[in-house]
Formats: C-alpha cells, structure tokens, sequence
C-alpha cells in the first residue's frame, strides 16, 4: 500500500495525521481569535495546547481511526451497507488494533487497555509507597507526589474499573441474552477508542508545564481553577471516559431492553444483565453531572466564567454537591456490575441457585434509588448547611440494607453447596471478606460524629481500598479468571491463580488494614511527608504494598502464557447454565448459528434435567443473510495465531 | 411464575432433607452460634483494646471514642457471622475431587430473608439515632464562650482573639474554657483539626464555618491541614497550647504588649517584614532560620548567597524569572506582586536581606 493510500484509508496513519492536523485547526483557531482581539502574546500556549492538543487532536484521532467513516458516508449521501460486516471479528492479532464492531473484540480491547492503566496507576501507588516509607523526602518532591496520587486515583476510576466491567459486560452481555452483538455496534467501538484517549491525557499531564494535575481524583474548587496547565489534562480527559461510559451504558440498556432472546423475560436474566441494566441506569443518569463540574472548573480557568470565584459571587461548595451528585454514585457504578459477577461466579462454583434471585434483582435496584440520596455523606466536614448532615447519614445507613441483602444471600448460596475452590471462587470469597469489612467502615463513616474525625484521614483511604479494590478488583479478577476460557479459548493455570489469590489477599490486608488505625490516630491522607510517629506503621505498609504489587505480575504472567500457551479449553469447563457457556469457546463470530430460546431460570442448578437456554434449527431464510467467515459453526481460530 | 412457584415449593417441604456431609454433626447451626459468639467476643475485647485514638484532650472526644467503641460492638458480630457460614460452608460443603453433583436446589426462604432485612434495618436505626444525640451534643452552645477566629492559606494558620485583639501563629487555649472557632480562608479550601480534640472543620472560601471545642487537658498539640490545599499541604501545620487559666491570660497581656511595642500603638502602623513572612505565607513553603521557619518546600531564604534587593524583590513578583537548581517552576504562586503594596514588599525584601546567614 502507498503512504497515500495509509494516510486515507482508517488506521493508525490517519489517525497521526489526524492528531496532526486536529492540532493545527486548533493552532489556528487560537491564534486567528487573539490576533482579532488584538490580544499578546497571539501564540499562548495553555490555550493552543488546551483548545489544539486536549480538543481538537482527540477528534482528530477518532476520525482518522475509522470511528466515524460509515457515519459520514451516511450523512454525505455516500451507499451503506447497512449489514457491512467487514470490520467485524478478529481474525489474526492485528485486528485487536483496529476500529472493530464485534463486542468480543471490543470486549477484549476494552479489558487490555484497562489493564494498562491499572498497570500505569499501580506503578505510580508503589512509587507513592516508596515516598512514604519513611518520614520525609527520599524519592519525590511535594509536587510530584500530589501529581501521583492524582493520578492514579483518576486512571484507576476513570480507565480502569468503571471502563474494565464495560469491557467484561461487552464481551459477556450479548451473550448471555442470546443476542448476536450490541444493538449499535459501531456506537460501542467508538466509545471504546475514547479511551485511550483520556487515559493518554492524563498520563500526559506529567508532561505539562508545572507537573501533572495535583488536586486530587476530587479536584475541589478552587484549588483547581488556580493551579498549573496540567489540570486541564484532567478537566478534559474525564470528559472523553464520561462521554464513552454514557455511550456504552446507553448501548447496554437498549441491547438488554430489546435484543434479549425469544423466552428470556426480565425475571430469567442471568444477576450479571441485572446488574449491568442497573448500572447503566446509573451511568446515564449520574454520568452527566461530572461532566458538569469539571466544564465549570474548565469555563473558570479558561474564558473567564466565575463559578468558583466567591469574590464574583461563586459558590464553592456549588462544585462539591455536583461533583459528589456524581461521584457517589460512581461508587456503585463501580460495585454493581462486581455484584453481577458475584452472583455468576458464585452459584456456578458451587452448583447452587443463586439464594433469593428476585430479591438480589430488588436489591440492585433499590442500591440505585438510594445511592442518588446520600452523596452529601462526602462533605459533612465541608460547612455545608447543617441540617443536610442527619438525613444523609440515615439513607447512607440504610443502603447498608440491600447490600447486607446480597452478602448474606451469597452465603445462603454456598451453603450446602458443591463448593469448587477453583481461583474464581477464591477471589469471590476474598471480595465477601474484604467487602464486609469496607461495607463496615462505611457504616461507620456514615455516623456524623465519627466522620468529623476520620473525615480526610488514612481511615478513608483504608475504607475506599477495602470497597474498591478488596471490593470491585477482587471481583474483576474472579470474572476474568471465570471467562478467561470463553474468551480466548483456553484454559488458565489454576495453581499460579491461586498463589495470585493468597498473596494478594494477604498483603492487600497487611497493606491497607493498619491504614484505619493510623488514620484514626491522625494522619491526613494526600500527604508527601508525615509525622515521626507513623512511621513504624508507613514502612509496614509500603513494605506489604510492594509485595501487594508483585503478586500482580504472577496475574500478567498467568494471563499471557495462558493465553499463549494453555491447554484448550471446552465450550462449558465450568458446566454453567448461562448461554454464553453453550457455545464454543471463543465462541463464532455473530455468537450463535442457532438462535437460542429461554425456557427457565439462569441458575437451576440441582434441579434434574433443567436446562436455562435451547437451541433450535435457524430458519434458512436468515442464515442465507448472515455471512459466516469463520467457516459456518466452526470456530474462529485462537486469537494467538 | 414457574419460579415462585418453585420457591413456595421448596418451603412447603419444610426442613430440608438432612445432607448426608453434615448428617454426622448433631446441630450444626447451634453449633456454629456458639462459635459465632466466642469468636465475636474475642474479636470485640481485641477491637476494643487497641489503642485507635490520639490520647484525647477535649470534653468532645470522649463521646467520639465511645460511639466508636459502640460501632466496634456492633460491628465485630456482623463480620465474625459472615466468616463464620463462609469458612464453616467452604469446610463442610468442599467439593470431592471429581465430585460432579450439584446443591440442593434451594431458590430461597422467605423467613430467612425477613430476618436479614429486618434486624440489619433496626441495628443501622439505632445507630443513626445515636449518632444524631451525640451531634446533636457535640454541637450545642456552651455558656461562656470565648470566640476564636482562625484563618487558613497557603500554607500557614492565623488566629485570632477578637476580644482580645490579639493575632497569632500560635493557639494558646485556657482549660476547661469553651472555645467557639470561627473558621475562614483566604485562598483555597482547607481543614482545621486537632486529632486530639477529634473535630475538623473546612475553610471555605465565602463562608465563615463553625466547631464548638472545650478543651479539657493541658498541653501542646498539633494544628493539622486535613483538606488537599496544594504543594505545602503535608507542611501545612502548627501548634495548639492548651494552658491553665491563669497561664493564657499571662501570654494574652504578652501578646498585646509585643504588637503594642513594635508599631507604637495602634492598628494602623505598617506590619514589619517579619511578621509578613510569616503571616502572607512564606514560611509554609520556605526554611529561614531568623524567623523559625523550616519548611522545604521552596529553597532556603536563609542562605541566598550573594544576592541584592531587586533580586530578591523579582523572585517574590515573577518566581519564574529565576528557578533555583533541584526545584521547578510554576510552584510559587506568581500573584504576590497584587497581594502586597509597595512598602510591604520594601519591608519584605529588607527583612530578607537582614536575615541572610
């Protein structure tokens, strides 16, 4: 192929020039405004670099990707193939790098991008750990230390567990309800390639002139209106991983709501499209608020707008109560898609039904009504109006309800059950241990009074790694180990994953328990430097958290050889019910040569001769639409090849 | 509905068929009760026997530490349950090797399920309740108040005893005296705490907060930054003295005279270089020796070496003009040149000069 030829058609080379030219229309847009306004210098370069390299240059990569081109043929009145299904599947490992509209492949660029950043933000926590193994400064300055734990807070959230269960629900969803993929496949690749893109942006924050952004995950106002240029990577980059969870969560709800298989009613899902149809409800309606705030924070910084500026009449407490509209229930977009899991991994490891399905459906639903009632529980100390304190301490109390609902329906699950201690099942007993006890610290950091003290202390950092990695990561990896087989077609080694599990969830406890006791004892989080008499604790901690962060690479190492290397797996190792266990593994490329039909619940394990899905014989009509380049029911080759 | 009918089903049944793997064990939910409340009592005497708390220094403090103490009780039973059905599950219903059966078909208990709605329900209620009394205690207005303002910035704390007229670095409290703070900020948001004291409040731009304190033991204790306020936030701290009756009232008489004697009576003379380092924030950021200040977080002012007036008057207005070796640019606020007027950037800057090592 020529260069021209590269620079046009969709990929990697348009999407440079892209970059490139998205950055000079940008460029250009600065300089033509300040040279009419008459404005000095004409060439400043935080607007050139905001409006050109954090706007302009993204769209100009999703377009050159390929994100938008059968849009635009669309609107130019170009011929569609409304069933053009050539960049669909993956064929050789070249086709992971490209714009793609199978959800399996979506799914898993989703996952291993994820992963990067979860790699990228760990790195950063060991080296926070290293900075605060002893009192003073050894490694890094306050500045960059204040960068890092911005960072890592913001990729961990924004780039890895909130877009990590996209990916999981991306590949599994479809699936499960017997739908041949999302219902607006090339909306789903599109918001997959905004992704790197925020993350990108964020990491190249560290680039900018006066460091990385350095105000926190939480970035209050207005400290955030009044520090350097690398807030703006923030500010920005949140907008594109918000715009691609409320694409992704829309597509969810209208491929769960329409294309689930003929007999699967609401109350046959499988807890997993329970739990991401919840989700997305709150994606969609909570997603837009943090949008919000950091366009409040930008409009402050970059045009002159005074959201923030008490002295223009702003309100600074205005940034905190929409901020926190968001970012609570955030939380449990990060918790219920792990409940999901949960119930999945759980009833097919112990070949039982999952206890109490309707109320473990109610409960999720009931998580989503309240989690929109208590975000004020973040700014109890914060001087807003008294009176807000109390309720918010009663409805953050009572979420403990539902919740308390699905831990004890979990036991009632295992118990008298046929327990397969396999790595899955591992994972999902650590995350019931290390769930309760988060779910516990919140109880307690609802109770006014006691927050007052613990409030920005380590005992919050301790609780928000109890509910979000002991909690959420534990049950990301529990579902990667489970769907590992269905999704690359092989098998993982049980033994590392279970040395992964007990070394994680050992120094995970020696690492983040003895945080609630110093912070109770008064150590401030975000800190660079502390006082002489936490330091006993601080090196016991970095010393668990380093061991914490190798026992992550035993995780790499399993997934790659494994992937590379491992035993074939069966179309239904686990002998689950679900539908995405009937197929092959990986399963074809439009997932299903015969259109599966419902007939009972997801999990009737030990019921005799119960089945959850049939498949009859397609009509001939539509199988004569459907190309099948894998060569009809066989499946396509393992993606290593 | 297949489901439902399923679940009545399986209560109709009544108890269910005894599992053969536990049939050996004569009740073994009476069983695992009793461990249950053995092992919650050690958990509960061990949670309350570490010692959590800084050693408390006002009356507040001991109604915190008891609802933790409450919480602790409360909370201890609710984990050791949960281990408890999980291990003794994983102990007892371990699958064989090559074991291929599945479970009991058991799709729920509505009894069951009243139970663990139910008493969580109560348990969370009355912890609210009790939580709202105590704030409610904590918060009430106390006789004989004596008014405390205290104003945050990067990164350094003023206080002030506006019955007094008299502003301070340091927080000198009576004894036993309730104090009302009054709590502002003149830059960005940060968080007034005194670990010992167990009560934090935010400075927030545009709003004057609120937290009633009476201090009930003697000594020095450290005034903590608890709100992320920037570069200097882990510096970010000071002290509290809290000194007998007679012993505030001596230091108050000592204050008033010390800022009474420098500017010959009266408000209106022009504040001396020192006292603006200290009070326009520099020493949050940087060590100099003649005013005791040692944070690092910017170079030594100390020991600028060979250095004239305009120098240093540029490095305070235009910080990036010229960036000390080992640190960046851009950490300095740049906005001293509006902040100060002329004659307290003077004096600054000959203070500055005076104070070289």
């Amino acid at each position: 192929m020529t260069l021209t030829r590269r620079l046009l058609a969709p990929g990697w080379y348009r999407a440079f020039l892209g970059i490139a030219l998205g950055f000079g229309f940008g460029l250009g847009i600065v300089v033509l405004v300040r040279s009419l306004y008459g404005w000095d210098p004409i060439f400043n370069w935080d607007a050139i670099i905001t409006v050109g390299a954090l706007v302009a240059a993204p769209v100009g990569y999703l377009i050159g990707i390929g994100c938008f081109d059968y849009w635009f043929r669309w609107a130019s009145g170009a011929p569609t193939i409304p069933e053009d299904h050539s960049g669909h599947g993956a064929y050789s490992w070249r086709d992971y790098f490209g714009v793609n509209t199978d959800h399996k492949v979506i799914g898993i660029q989703y996952i291993c991008t994820t992963f990067f950043f979860f790699i990228a933000g760990g790195l950063m926590a060991m080296l926070m750990r290293a900075e605060l193994a002893q009192p003073g400064t050894q490694f890094v300055d306050p500045n960059t230390f204040n960068g890092l734990f911005s960072v890592h807070a913001s990729l961990m959230i924004f780039l890895f567990i909130i877009p990590v269960f996209a990916g999981i629900a991306n590949y599994v969803i479809p699936l499960m309800i017997g739908a041949p993929d999302m219902a607006f496949p090339r909306l789903n690749a599109l918001s997959f390639w905004m992704l790197p893109a925020a993350g990108t942006m964020m990491l190249c924050s560290y680039f900018a002139e006066g460091g990385a952004f350095a105000t926190g995950w939480t970035a209050y106002a207005p400290l955030s209106t009044d520090t350097p240029l690398g807030q703006q990577f923030f500010t920005l980059g949140v907008q594109f991983a918000g715009a691609s969870s409320i694409a992704t969560a829309l597509n969810f709800l209208v491929t769960i709501i329409t294309m689930r298989a003929p007999g699967m009613t609401f109350w046959r899902m499988p807890l997993l499209v329970w739990a991401n149809f919840t989700t997305s409800l709150l994606v969609v309606i909570a997603t837009p608020f943090i949008a919000g705030s950091q366009f409040f924070v930008l409009l402050d910084r970059t045009i002159g707008t005074h959201f923030f500026d008490v002295g223009r009449s702003g309100d600074v407490l205005m940034y905190q109560h929409v901020f926190w509209f968001y970012s609570h229930p955030a939380v449990y977009i990060m918790m219920l898609p792990g409940f999901g899991i949960m119930s999945e991994v759980i009833s097919t490891h112990a070949r039982k039904p999952v206890f109490g399905y309707r109320m473990m459906a109610f409960s999720l639903v009931a998580i989503v009504i309240l989690g929109f009632t208590v975000w004020a529980h973040h700014m109890f100390v914060s001087g807003m109006h008294s009176w807000i304190r109390v309720p918010m301490m009663v409805t953050t109390m009572l979420i403990a309800v539902p919740t308390g609902i699905k831990i004890f329906s979990w036991l009632a699950t295992l118990w008298r059950g046929v327990i397969h201690l396999r790595t899955p099942m591992l994972f999902a007993l650590g995350f019931i241990t290390m769930f309760t006890l988060g779910g516990i610290s919140g109880i307690m950091l609802a109770v006014v009074p006691f927050d007052i003290h613990v409030s920005d202390t380590y005992f919050i950092v301790a609780h928000i790694h109890y509910v979000l990695f002991g909690g959420s990561v534990f049950t990301i990896f529990a579902g990667i180990y489970h769907w590992f087989p269905k999704m690359t077609g092989r098998m993982y080694d049980e033994t590392l994953g279970r040395i992964h599990f007990w070394m994680s969830f050992i120094f995970f406890n020696l690492t983040f328990g003895p945080m609630h006791l110093v912070g109770i004892d008064g150590m401030p989080r975000r800190v660079a430097d502390y006082a002489e008499q936490y330091a006993t604790w601080n090196a016991i901690i970095s010393i668990s958290a380093f061991i914490f962060g190798a026992s992550f690479l035993i995780f790499l190492y399993n997934m790659i050889a494994s992937w590379r290397h491992g035993p074939a797996a069966v179309g239904n190792p686990w002998r689950a019910h679900s539908i995405e266990w009937q197929v092959s593994s990986p399963p074809p490329v439009f997932n299903f040569d015969e259109v599966p039909t419902v007939v009972g619940g997801p999990y009737e394990y030990g019921v005799p001769g119960a089945v959850h899905a049939v498949f009859k014989e397609k009509e001939p009509a539509h199988a004569g639409a459907v190309p099948a380049p894998a060569g009809g029911g066989g499946a396509p080759p393992p993606v290593d090849q | 509905m297949s489901e439902r009918e399923r679940v009545q089903s399986d209560e109709a049944k009544g108890p269910p068929a005894e599992d053969p793997r536990i049939a050996g064990e004569k009740h073994p939910v009476a069983r695992m009760i009793g461990i249950g409340i053995a092992a919650s009592l050690v958990g509960i005497a061990i949670t309350l026997l570490i010692d959590w708390f800084p050693e408390p220094a006002a009356s507040s403090a001991g109604k915190i530490d008891t609802l933790y103490d409450v919480l602790l009780i409360c909370s201890v039973p609710i984990f050791v349950l949960v281990m408890t059905v999980a291990i003794y599950s994983v102990v007892r219903f371990r699958a064989k090797p090559g074991d291929m059966g599945d479970g009991p078909p058991i799709h729920g208990n509505t009894r069951l399920e009243v139970i663990w709605v139910t008493i969580p329900f109560i348990m969370v209620t009355a912890l609210a309740i009790y939580g709202w009394i105590t704030l409610d205690d904590l918060e009430a207005k106390q006789k004989n108040e004596m008014v405390v303002n205290v104003t945050g910035q990067q990164f350094t704390w003023t206080f002030d005893y506006p019955s007094e007229k008299v502003q301070t670095k340091e927080l000198v409290l009576p004894v036993n005296r309730p104090i009302e703070f009054k709590i502002k900020t003149k830059d960005v948001i940060h968080s007034f705490w005194v670990p010992q004291f167990r009560l934090k409040s935010d400075a927030v731009p545009g709003l004057t907060t609120r937290i009633r304190v009476t201090p009930d033991r003697e000594g020095h204790y450290e005034v903590v930054c608890a709100e992320l306020c920037g570069l200097g936030h882990a510096t970010m701290r000071q002290f509290v003295r809290v000194v007998p009756a007679a012993e505030f009232q001596s230091w108050i008489s000592q204050q008033k005279k010390a800022a009474g004697g420098g500017g010959g009576g009266g408000g209106g003379a022009a504040p001396s270089g020192e006292q603006l380092f200290t009070s326009d924030g520099c020493s949050g950021c940087h060590t100099l020796k003649a005013a005791g200040a040692t944070a690092k977080v910017g170079p030594d002012l100390g020991k600028l070496g060979d250095v004239d007036a305009d120098f240093i008057r540029t490095s305070i207005v235009d910080p990036n003009a010229d960036v000390t070796k080992g640190y960046e640019p851009n950490i300095m606020p740049q906005d001293f040149g509006d902040k100060l007027s002329k004659e307290e950037l003077d004096a600054l800057v000959k203070y500055l000069l005076e104070s070289q090592e």
